[in-house]
């Protein structure tokens, strides 16, 4: 997955792909007035779309390794916010814990300057069904 | 996190409460930043609950083929409303910061239709105030998004040193 693959609302967002760690695509997103929430702070659903987009991204990822074709919708997603989002750049990485035929789990966290203090964490669930022709 | 909950006095504490006017402070939390960029809007309110709307865009979409929009602006309505519903329920405005929340997608929303979130405060504590939402396109009995969650009150001075 690169980032033109993205879909709208990420460009729109400024998300991109900027690299692959351990197999699974880091989603980046510079600061900008567009995700600002209370002022100085990045808004939580900001960063909630950009643990999706990881989320997503990373089930992607596995899926295609594994040479498996479906559709991926997403059905839930929890976020624990566990820092303030500051004015600069932010990253996420999902973790695919499993993916089975009908549905894929999957754990994300975003953080910034310092991987060691995430400033969200979540987990999302994915219906995967095959792909309409 | 956790000091928040030893924060006993946290309703009392705060001298700077100021009388809450849910219409005055969605606009104006919609005037700039994320919510602008989304089109986010106030459209009512009642005792304990607050209604945001946002119209459906083609830079705001999440799957091109089919041009469903994506999750992420409806997390960002049901963060905002929830967050509202708050302040709504206790009629002053007092910092808190969203603890959790959790997004049931039931069903995809109708590609080119407005989507309108409308927010509850069910309960709230000295430091907790829970907080439940859906998303809609018109048919508020048929939602595509549940949202349940919980916000952490914080007094004034706690704010401040954050």
């Amino acid at each position: 997955m690169n980032s033109q693959e993205l879909p709208p609302y990420a460009l729109a967002m400024g998300m991109e792909i900027a690299g692959i760690v351990d197999d699974s695509p880091l989603v980046a997103m510079d600061f900008s007035q567009r995700a600002v929430g209370r002022p100085g702070y990045l808004h939580g659903g900001a960063i909630s779309g950009l643990l999706e987009m990881a989320g997503f991204a990373a089930l992607a990822a596995e899926l295609e390794r594994k040479g498996i074709a479906v559709q991926i919708k997403p059905i839930n997603i929890k976020v624990e916010f566990l820092r303030s989002g500051l004015p600069e750049r932010i990253f996420a990485r999902g973790e695919v814990l499993r993916a089975g035929r009908r549905v894929a789990n999957v754990r994300i966290e975003a953080w910034q300057a310092d991987r060691t203090r995430p400033v969200a964490s979540c987990w999302m669930n994915f219906q995967l069904s095959p792909k309409k022709a | 996190m956790n000091q928040h909950d030893t924060n006993e006095n946290a309703t009392s504490s705060f001298s700077g409460a100021a009388p809450f006017d849910p219409a005055r402070l969605a606009k104006r939390m919609t005037m700039g930043g994320h919510g602008n960029f989304l089109g986010m809007h106030y459209r009512d309110h009642g005792d304990i609950w607050i209604e945001l709307g946002l119209d459906w865009r083609a830079d705001l979409v999440g799957d091109p083929e089919t041009g469903v929009i994506a999750s992420g602006p409806i997390i960002s309505m049901l963060d905002n409303a929830t967050s509202l519903s708050v302040w709504t329920r206790t009629g002053v405005f007092r910092p808190q910061v969203t603890l959790d929340l959790r997004i049931d997608y039931t069903r995809a929303a109708t590609p080119g239709k407005a989507i309108i979130a409308r927010a509850e405060c069910y309960q709230v504590r000295r430091s907790m105030a829970f907080v439940r939402g859906i998303a809609h396109d018109g048919d508020s009995a048929d939602p595509v998004a549940h949202a349940v969650g919980i916000f952490m009150l914080i007094d004034g001075q706690e704010w401040i040193q954050s």
